[in-house]
């Protein structure tokens, strides 16, 4: 069950469909949909619901269209916290 | 107001917005620098300037120095970049925007001025306008966006291309005995004393996107130093004139691009100066 | 306080270019115009803090004066013709882009590497455009080295007005030669904030976007439609020119900048002969005095049209004219100077003989 809920929004009539989002996602959440946008492109979208809003996809976006959420729980009890020295991202685990 | 609504239904009407959804203003955690202006770039799918646009414009929004800001960019696919941040910019002649900004931070020695350049810019038609300022050392950033082909013209070769890649006017290859070696412009211009922070990065995964932030990020923090000029090559690619999907562009930029063009510091203050 | 003093010609125009305020000079060495880098590389940055800088060619210099002309300073260049030629592509962007500036020309003979010796030989490239594309320089022609000096502080307003960069043709004689100048009081450089300039985006204002690049043809049509329109002002307000013994002349020579000066000597020899002679010389060549040669050619037998070079302005004279009276040439190439006695020479043969 996870703690650190996260998710995307991706302004699909930006996206040009490239994939490379794709290939960023640790959680293989994004796969290329069926249609495609005002512009003929087959955009991004999310498929799975299990983002943690780590912001890869969003980084190597060249049309800057990702804007990424993330939500952690903060009622329940923190048991670790753990900072990705690659990054600027906090994980927290909580119980 | 309900927090649905906070969302421009409009442009994600493809997603489902849940009742619970995390989707909500104090949970962004990455979103679009507000320099980055909402106009859809003409860049190809997948092509590495995007990124580095959006970098510049994160970099110039974090430091708060966007009304101090001059850009320069030069003729080349990138030759539009006014388009897309929101800050003062001269577009330049082929070759000449290091001259250009040189003009504008003479005058204005206190304000941030940064030029955008491809590889036939600043590598062929500007070479001498590149090394000359870099050697007066003018306290510049010079962001290099080397792909190794020239994209605006469609894909002919370029100073940068690799020995035995194919482009339309090296058909069977670039043959080194008779168009020469790819210049390493970066390793180049490292040995010139002007130079003050020399370095090479890539923009093609999250690790490299934040190393190449950071080296932008420097380079418009020394300019504060009058130290000399910052160099920050972007290692990318160029899947439209390689003939590629952009992922299979990645890969080979990894495979073959990276081992010639080796990611990196070439000089940093630490170990030059 | 003004100041009089024995100068050359590019001695001169340097310190008139500190004198006016001027905030910075890119250039690059080249005989006949060096002087004006060298005075103010000695002159001017400890004077008023003014930016000299030796750039690495001519294109390059073109090109900073470009960037630093998109910042709203007052801005200058100079060179000789080879080095002009390679700063035309940067003016034809700095003109369709609408930057001021200030560009100085000490002509020599051409083609190619030709000579240091004067020469009037660049009048088709600084007139009709000598870059790509349809844009006007505004061209003032000095003949006295006091012009030189006058003309700088001129060129920058006409700049800053039309938003153009103005051209001061001057030649290799003229850039050598000494003369007493009246120089003009040392004025404070400027911090005007134009709203074109880029200085940094001002916050709540819209950025501003120095090009000259418009892909859609429509769009670069309106921009040319524009330029023609500025230029169609400028020849309606800036024309200058200057008409020696022309009230009562039977024969008009036209001569711009140091041959003016010859033509005019030219011309006293001939009324001592009983020749009436006048002189036209436009100060402008762009705006060119078309009018005022046309309507003086009603009233006259021929026009001799004199320069330092195969026959240049001589066409314009010849629209200007239009058939109304003959028009003959008269004029010497590759860095040679005419003297009086060869122009009333060619007056005689080439008109007063014939149409006597």
């Amino acid at each position: 069950m996870a703690k650190v809920k996260g998710d995307i929004l991706i302004d699909i009539e930006k996206c040009k469909g490239c994939e490379l989002c794709i290939d960023a996602c640790p959680q293989g959440s994004l796969e290329k949909s069926r249609k495609v946008n005002n512009k003929g492109y087959l955009f991004i979208v999310k498929i799975e619901d299990n983002c943690t809003g780590c912001t890869n996809c969003a980084l190597v976006c060249p049309e800057g269209a990702i804007t990424v959420y993330r939500k952690v729980d903060k009622e329940k009890k923190q048991v670790a916290k753990i900072t990705n020295v690659t990054s600027d991202i906090t994980v927290t685990v909580n119980e | 107001m309900n927090e649905k609504n906070m969302i421009d239904e409009e442009r994600h009407y493809s997603q489902v917005i849940e009742e619970e959804s995390v989707c909500t203003a104090e949970n962004i955690v990455y979103e679009k620098p507000s320099v980055l202006l909402d106009t859809p770039m003409h860049y190809c799918p997948g092509c590495g300037h995007g990124v580095a646009h959006r970098l510049i414009a994160e970099v110039i929004e974090e430091l708060g120095i966007q009304n101090e800001t001059i850009g320069v960019a030069p003729v080349g696919c990138s030759v539009f970049a006014y388009n897309y941040l929101d800050i003062d910019m001269t577009e330049a002649a082929h070759g000449r925007a290091s001259a250009v900004a040189t003009g504008i931070k003479r005058v204005f020695p206190d304000k941030y001025v940064f030029s955008y350049q491809g590889d036939g810019d600043l590598a062929a038609i500007g070479t001498g306008e590149t090394i000359h300022t870099c050697n007066r050392g003018e306290n510049i950033l010079v962001v290099f966006i080397n792909n190794g082909i020239y994209g605006m013209t469609g894909g002919q070769m370029a100073p940068t291309t690799l020995p035995g890649m194919k482009s339309t006017t090296s058909p069977f290859g670039r043959d080194t005995q008779t168009m020469g070696a790819p210049i390493k412009m970066t390793e180049l211009i490292a040995n010139l004393p002007g130079t003050y922070y020399v370095t090479r990065q890539a923009v093609n995964t999250p690790v490299n996107v934040r190393k190449a932030k950071k080296a932008i990020m420097n380079g418009f923090k020394y300019q504060t130093l009058k130290k000399g000029l910052s160099f920050v090559e972007i290692v990318s690619n160029c899947p439209s004139n390689w003939k590629m999907t952009p992922r299979d562009a990645n890969k080979w930029m990894e495979d073959n691009m990276f081992p010639f063009y080796p990611l990196g510091d070439i000089k940093t203050p630490n170990k030059e100066n | 306080m003004k100041e009089l003093r024995l100068m050359k010609g590019n001695e001169a125009l340097a310190e008139a270019a500190i004198r006016c305020g001027c905030d910075a000079y890119f250039g690059y060495p080249i005989t006949p115009q060096s002087e004006v880098l060298e005075y103010l590389s000695n002159e001017a940055e400890k004077r008023t803090g003014m930016v000299v800088l030796q750039a690495e060619s001519e294109v390059a210099s073109i090109n900073m004066v470009y960037g630093a002309a998109g910042t709203g300073k007052k801005v200058m260049t100079s060179s000789s013709s080879p080095g002009m030629s390679l700063m035309q592509e940067g003016i034809s962007y700095i003109a369709c882009a609408e930057l001021p500036c200030l560009l100085v020309n000490v002509m020599r003979g051409g083609p190619g590497l030709g000579t240091i010796q004067p020469s009037q030989g660049d009048y088709f490239q600084t007139v009709k455009g000598g870059g790509h594309g349809d844009y006007k320089l505004i061209v003032l022609a000095p003949s006295t080295v006091q012009e030189l000096v006058d003309f700088v502080d001129e060129s920058f307003k006409l700049a800053f007005k039309y938003k153009n960069p103005v051209m001061i043709l001057s030649d290799g004689a003229l850039g050598q030669m000494m003369e007493k100048v009246e120089l003009p009081e040392q004025k404070e450089r400027e911090n005007i904030e134009y709203d074109w300039a880029t200085t940094g985006k001002p916050k709540n204002k819209d950025r501003r976007v120095i090009t000259s690049l418009h892909i859609e043809p429509d769009k670069m049509e309106e921009i040319n439609i524009h330029l023609q329109k500025k230029y169609k002002t400028i020849e309606e307000n800036e024309l200058r020119y200057e008409k020696i013994m022309c009230d009562d002349a039977d024969y008009i020579i036209t001569a711009f900048g140091l041959v003016a000066r010859i033509a005019t000597k030219a011309a006293e020899m001939a009324r001592e002969k009983g020749i009436k002679v006048g002189v036209i010389r436009p100060i402008t060549l762009f705006p060119f005095p078309t009018k005022v040669i046309s309507e003086a050619a009603n009233n006259i037998q021929g026009i001799l049209d004199v320069e330092m070079n195969a026959g240049q302005m001589v066409e314009d004279v010849k629209i200007a004219v239009a058939g109304k009276v003959p028009v003959e040439f008269y004029g010497r190439m590759g860095g040679v100077v005419p003297t009086p006695d060869e122009i009333l020479e060619a007056l005689e043969k080439k008109l007063v003989g014939e149409l006597a």
